[in-house]
This record gives structure tokens, sequence and C-alpha cells, in this order.
């Protein structure tokens, strides 16, 4: 399966699964949505189980707010994470707020999946990678998959989970891994083994980070399509990394991470979204807290500048394995 | 070519100010019994003429009406006016205790009694109510909601059913059909009309009832409560109260020059009624119109209730500084329990002595609620609710960072 067919086979097993599963959002109905991650849902569900929204994101998280809070299991999308920002108020103030302010009278236990992350020449709007304004909110777990296996078990047990969850989708990895070399052509998922998909129902444990690539010499903190990108780069360079993919961002797996530093000595951080106040900063300040004593060299960010995201300067803002690969050396010779 | 004077920016201004009176000639009001009353699947389209017009009931000498007088027993009508008048000495109590340094704040809703108290008498258990801060009467109304209980929860004390995590006033009372309420305000809006939905989604017969203010209504969520509501026909009833005022802000900031509150309802394809606020038997009877619309799969309705924020916005606020003092004295739609009072001594079911009687006996027994309440502690002498449970309820199960972090605090 690629990561489109994962996410759907995900939303088709849990929606016949619990008759509670609703999937609605903008052009998610009648036409599958704009990248085809809820086509056919609509004809195998009918229209009161999978349906067309109306174009307002917080109309869209709001409503869903008020589904969980009666008893249902709304699987919302956002058409793109870069439009999330008019749902801010529904989703910090209200979901994630809900069941501590009201001591659990009530909760909103939903999924508000959003496709994210740039290297598709998105530009500005369609290429943001927001997560580190919903890892800073109480009551959000935030959620990345970085291949087809992981995209459907992960959203399995966010559908299952009481708590409401943040689901990004790497849009660039829907249809093959990329690893920041635009110039090849992209491999697809069928020609990989994480392409491999069970039918059936199967979850990905949220709080659990995955050790992509087993290393020696530096632990690599990250996840999405950097997992890939970051993959390449220990390949190109030859340093033994261990490339540790997150998959849930916020609450996150400590106790792989520190073991993992605390083996190699030596941390480096990459994701897409811009540096200053990402989510990388909290992953450097609970690695120095955890394994301060155990650090030979200071822990090193790659991250996308802090700009907008440009259009025509994409593989000059896009932290590339060219980029991860030299932190990875920086931080060996250190 | 035409030369154009200067553009000018237009900032309105409520009439009334300290010191002067106010016009109230802006309200458009229509004669008790005047308005006609529709069936309950009505297009929207045909409820133009209800959205600028008034539903009223009582007239001045306290006579039910027009073909919205409600067939309602005496005894409901003295049951919603002992709830009307709980409401009023509950909140002139805990205004007192506020002032004592009991709790940290409060809310009243002196004047708009009325709506909360009349509507929540024509909904059925397992509706749900998306309230704001202003609609404790939904609460006073019922038998089964403890008034020790939301005083536990004013004084943050430990009896507090939400552990004082919450401000004074922001109840929640599920099993009364009460949603949690969030200082964020029109949010609960699009939240009711999507529970609305999940009861259509299930095949359910419940509904749900939305709660907004006149200046909320200038919140987005607002619209796109609209919007959904009308495009899912959702059952759902979007109540806005029209007070007059925000805080300090007169409606017409609001948008409500020129226009009123209800024909956005019309504007949007949804039903809509305007409706005397301070009037038991017209809000009784349109919640009742409204409720059985929606439960009859007929759609949405929006309801704007004229009414007049009689007291200060909140503990916080002081009036004077921006709107007359005489106000409400002079307010063309009165005072909500004198309205129903007189027309109950009309009809012959209720007497100067009976009522007199009421208020003693409601006196006693916020009183009693209230030393039954601080025995269970106070802001004023630190009996809260323990800091580990700060903790708790943040997710569905404690994660370790918040167990980390409540070991930091030696809790």
């Amino acid at each position: 399966m690629t990561m489109i067919q994962a996410l759907r086979s995900g939303l088709d097993v849990m929606m016949g699964r619990d008759d509670n599963v609703v999937v609605y959002g903008e052009d998610v109905g009648y036409f599958g949505g704009v990248f085809r991650v809820t086509e056919g849902l609509q004809a195998k569900y009918g229209k009161t189980r999978c349906f067309d929204a109306p174009i307002s994101e917080s109309g869209i998280v709001g409503t869903a707010i008020g589904m969980a809070a009666y008893g249902l299991k709304p699987v919302v999308e956002i058409q793109f994470a870069d439009y999330v920002y008019p749902a801010t108020d529904q989703i910090v103030s209200e979901a994630a707020r809900l069941r501590h302010r009201s001591a659990g009278d009530f909760s909103a236990p939903m999924v508000i999946r959003m496709p994210c992350g740039g290297g598709i020449y998105g530009g500005q709007t369609h290429s943001q990678s927001p997560e580190a304004f919903f890892t800073h909110v109480c009551g959000l777990r935030t959620v990345m998959p970085s291949n087809p296996y992981d995209a459907k078990g992960l959203l399995i047990a966010s559908i299952e989970c009481e708590d409401p969850v943040i689901f990004l989708e790497p849009k660039r990895l829907y249809n093959g891994p990329f690893d920041g070399h635009h110039d090849k052509p992209v491999v697809p998922w069928s020609r990989h083994e994480l392409g491999k998909v069970p039918e059936g129902y199967f979850r990905v444990p949220l709080d659990k980070a995955a050790v992509f690539r087993p290393g020696s010499a530096v632990t690599v903190l990250t996840y999405g399509t950097m997992v890939w990108v970051s993959e390449a780069a220990a390949r190109e360079t030859g340093v033994d990394a261990e490339i540790i993919d997150l998959r849930s961002i916020w609450p996150l797996d400590l106790e792989t991470i520190v073991d993992s530093v605390k083996k190699t000595g030596r941390c480096v951080v990459v994701h897409e979204a811009t540096r200053t106040s990402g989510f990388g900063a909290e992953l450097a300040a609970l690695v120095q807290e955890h394994c301060f004593f155990h650090l030979e060299a200071p822990i090193e960010r790659v991250t996308g500048w802090d700009t907008p995201y440009p259009h025509a300067q994409e593989w000059a803002y896009f932290p590339g394995p060219s980029r991860v690969g030299e932190a990875l050396k920086r931080a060996v010779e250190a | 070519m035409t030369p154009h004077t200067a553009l000018r920016l237009h900032v309105p201004e409520p009439t009334g100010r300290p010191g002067c009176s106010t016009d109230f000639s802006y309200l458009s009001i229509s004669p008790a019994g005047a308005v006609r009353k529709p069936p309950i699947d009505t297009a929207p389209a045909d409820t133009a003429d209800l959205a600028t017009s008034l539903v009223r009931v009582l007239d001045d000498d306290g006579k039910a009406c027009g073909p919205w007088a409600p067939a309602i027993h005496p005894e409901r009508l003295r049951r919603g006016l002992r709830a009307m008048m709980k409401t009023r000495i509950f909140d002139a109590r805990m205004l007192l205790a506020q002032r004592q340094k009991k709790l940290s704040f409060y809310m009243q809703c002196l004047g708009e009694e009325a709506i909360a108290v009349a509507h929540s008498m024509a909904l059925q258990d397992g509706d749900m109510c998306f309230p704001t801060y202003r609609q404790q009467g939904l609460l006073l109304a019922r038998d089964d909601i403890s008034m020790v209980e939301m005083i536990c929860q004013l004084m943050s004390n430990q009896r507090d059913p939400i552990k004082g995590r919450q401000l004074p006033v922001m109840y929640s009372y599920k099993r009364a059909g009460f949603f949690s309420i969030s200082g964020n305000l029109a949010t609960q809006v699009p939240q009711a009309v999507g529970w609305a939905m999940a009861s259509a989604i299930k095949g359910d017969t419940k509904i749900a009832s939305a709660w907004i203010g006149d200046g909320s209504t200038a919140e987005s969520d607002f619209h796109t409560a609209l919007t959904f509501a009308h495009v899912y026909r959702a059952p759902v009833i979007i109540n806005v109260v029209n007070n007059q005022w925000a805080i300090s802000t007169f409606q017409a900031i609001a948008g409500g020059e020129g226009t009123t509150f209800a024909q956005r309802g019309v504007g949007v394809g949804i039903a809509s009624l305007r409706v005397d606020g301070n009037d038991f038997l017209a809000v009784y009877a349109a919640s009742q119109w409204a409720a059985e619309r929606a439960r009859s799969n007929c759609g949405p309705t929006l309801i704007e209730w004229e009414t007049y924020r009689a007291g200060p916005h909140s503990t916080s606020d002081d009036p004077s500084k921006y709107r007359p003092a005489d106000d409400w004295q002079r307010f063309p739609l009165g005072d909500p329990i004198e309205r129903l009072k007189k027309h109950l001594i009309a009809i012959g079911e209720w007497s100067e002595a009976r009522h007199e009687a009421a208020q003693k006996e409601l006196e006693a027994e916020v009183i009693a609620a209230q030393k039954e309440a601080e025995r269970h502690g106070s802001l004023l002498d630190g009996r809260v609710p323990s800091a580990a449970t700060m903790f708790d309820d943040v997710y569905k199960d404690m994660p370790e960072h918040l167990r980390r972090q409540r070991q930091q605090l030696g809790v």
C-alpha cells in the first residue's frame, strides 16, 4: 500500500468496526479527498458516516468536538496543515481542555488529520510543519507517521485513543519514501518493505518511538520525511547514526531517546519546521536534562530556516541529506 | 466627474451615557399578541417578518394574549416563577459572598432569568444545552442539581465537582444537559451544532440548544455555527441573548444598528424568531416551538431574546462608567419576575402574600446552601482541592511527563 492507501485502509477498518466513527472535511465525501485518502468511504458507509463539509476549519473542528462530546468518534480532515489556524481556538481552548476543565464530565476524543510538510514545491501555504504549535498545548497528542505501515497502525491507535489527536501526514511521503534527493525519481512504496501493510485491524502504539536505523556513533531524533533524509545522510557520510523515528511527537517516548543518547553520547535533531521554538528545541532540552553527563558533543539541530517556506528556493530551504550529513560529521568529530 | 466629500468612519454610540437617558426607541416592539405563530415546518425564508417583529404574550395588565399564549398549567408557571426568584436570590447572595472575598469572581443574570428558566422547562431530559456564563437559570430551574454543589464550584473548595480548575460560574453538568462552560466566547455554538448533528447521525431524538450573547455574535464561530446548522439541518436551537450590552459595548457595536440578530438567521436560511426575553410565557412558547421543530426534523431555529443586562457585567465591572444608572427602570420590557407575578395574580393563581412567603423561603434555602458549602472550605481559608489533582484529566491516562512534574511539586 501507499501511505494514502494505508490511511484509507485504517479509516475503512475503523468505520467498519465502530459505528461511531464519522469522517468529514472539505472535499472528503463524494470526491474522496484532494489526496484520495477518503476515496470510496462515502459509497461504502453512506453520507451520514463520510461527508463533505463547508470550507470552515473552525466549523469542522468545533462540530467535531460537539460530536465527540455526544459520543461519536469524529476523524476530521484539514485539507492542509497550513490551513489549521482558523481552528486554533477550537483545538487549543476547547478540544485540548475539555476533559480537564470539566474534571472528566466531558471529553473530546477525536482525530484531526492534516497533510503537512514540504518538498513538493508547495510554497508558503502548502508546505508548513506546524507541529510545535500543537506540542505546546497541554491535552493534545501529536502524531506523525513516516511510512504506510505506521500510518495505518498509528491512525487506528489514534482513533481508538480517548484523547484528541493531531495526526500529521507528510504529503511528500504519500506515494513513496523521499530522502531529499529531488533530482532522482521517487521509488514507490510497492518496492519497499514498509509498504507491506496488513489489510485488517492492527495498531502501532502511541508514545512509542521506532529505532529506524540502529547505530552507535550518534543519535538522530527525527520524524516524518526527515527520517528518510536522515537515513540517506547516514548512508552517504558513512556515519553510523542511530535514527529514531519519534512517531508520537508529544507525548513522546523519552526512554528510547535517552537510552540511545546515553549509548552514543551525541545527538542531532532534524525537522522540516522552522528552527526557533520549533519542536527540536524541546528535544534538545530534554536530551540535555536527561543525558548531560553522557554527552560528548553539543546537540545539533538541522531544521528549516526561520523564514516562510519559499517556492523557488525549495531545495535551499528543505534540510536535505547534505545538510544533515554535515551535522552528523560535526557531531561525531566534535 | 462628481466631486466627493471626504469619507467618514461611522462608529456607533448608545444614546444613553452616564448622566443622561437612553432612548429605547431603537428597539422595535410589537404589542402583546400581535405577532403570528407559524406552523413548525415553516420555510426559513417565510420567517423574515418574525425576525424583525417581537413575539410577546403578556400585555401591560399581565394578561396572556394572542397565538403564542401557551397552554401551560398554573402549577408549571408557579414553578417557573419560583425558579426565577431562586436564580435572582442566588445571584444576589453570591454577589455578596464575592464582596466578602469568599469567592474570587461572580456573574449575575439579573433581568435575564426568564430566558434560561422558561427555556429549560421547554426542553426534555437528554437534550443538551451549550450555555454561556449567564444561563445559571438552566441549572437553578432543576430540582436535581444541588445548590450546595454549585456554590462549592463557586468557592473552588474541596467539594467543587470540577476540582478548582475553573473560574467561578464555569459549571459543568452533563447529567443535567449543561455543557462545560468555556471562557472563550462563541466556541460552544458550533459544538452545539455538532452535538445536534451527532444526534441526527445516530437517529436519536435528542436536540441541542446553543447559547450566545449579542456581543459574541461578532465572533467567527457564530457565523460558522449558523452555516453548519443550515447546511446539515441540525436539530439545534441557537439562542442569541440580546441584553443590549457586551461589558461596556452597546449592541450597536456588535452589529445591531438598524438590524436585528434574528435577521442573521434568515439570511443563512434558518427559521428565526425575535422574542420578548422578559416575557416568561413568550420564552416558554417560542422555546417549545423551536424544540418541536428541531425534534420533528424540520431543522434549526435561531431565537433572538430581547432583554436587558440589569446588573454589572461581572463583579469586576462598574456599569456606571458607561451607561445611565437608571437604565433598567426605563427599559420598555420591564422585569421578567414582576411580569409573571402580575400574570399569576391576575389569573388568581398567586398573591402578594404567597410571593413574599416564597421569597423568604428561597432566601433561607440559599443561605442554608451557602453555609453548607462553606463547611467544605473556600479560597478564603485555603481549603481547596489538592494540587496533586491538577495533573489529572489533562489526558485520559496521566503521561510520564505529568507524573514527573507532579513528583517535582512534591504532592
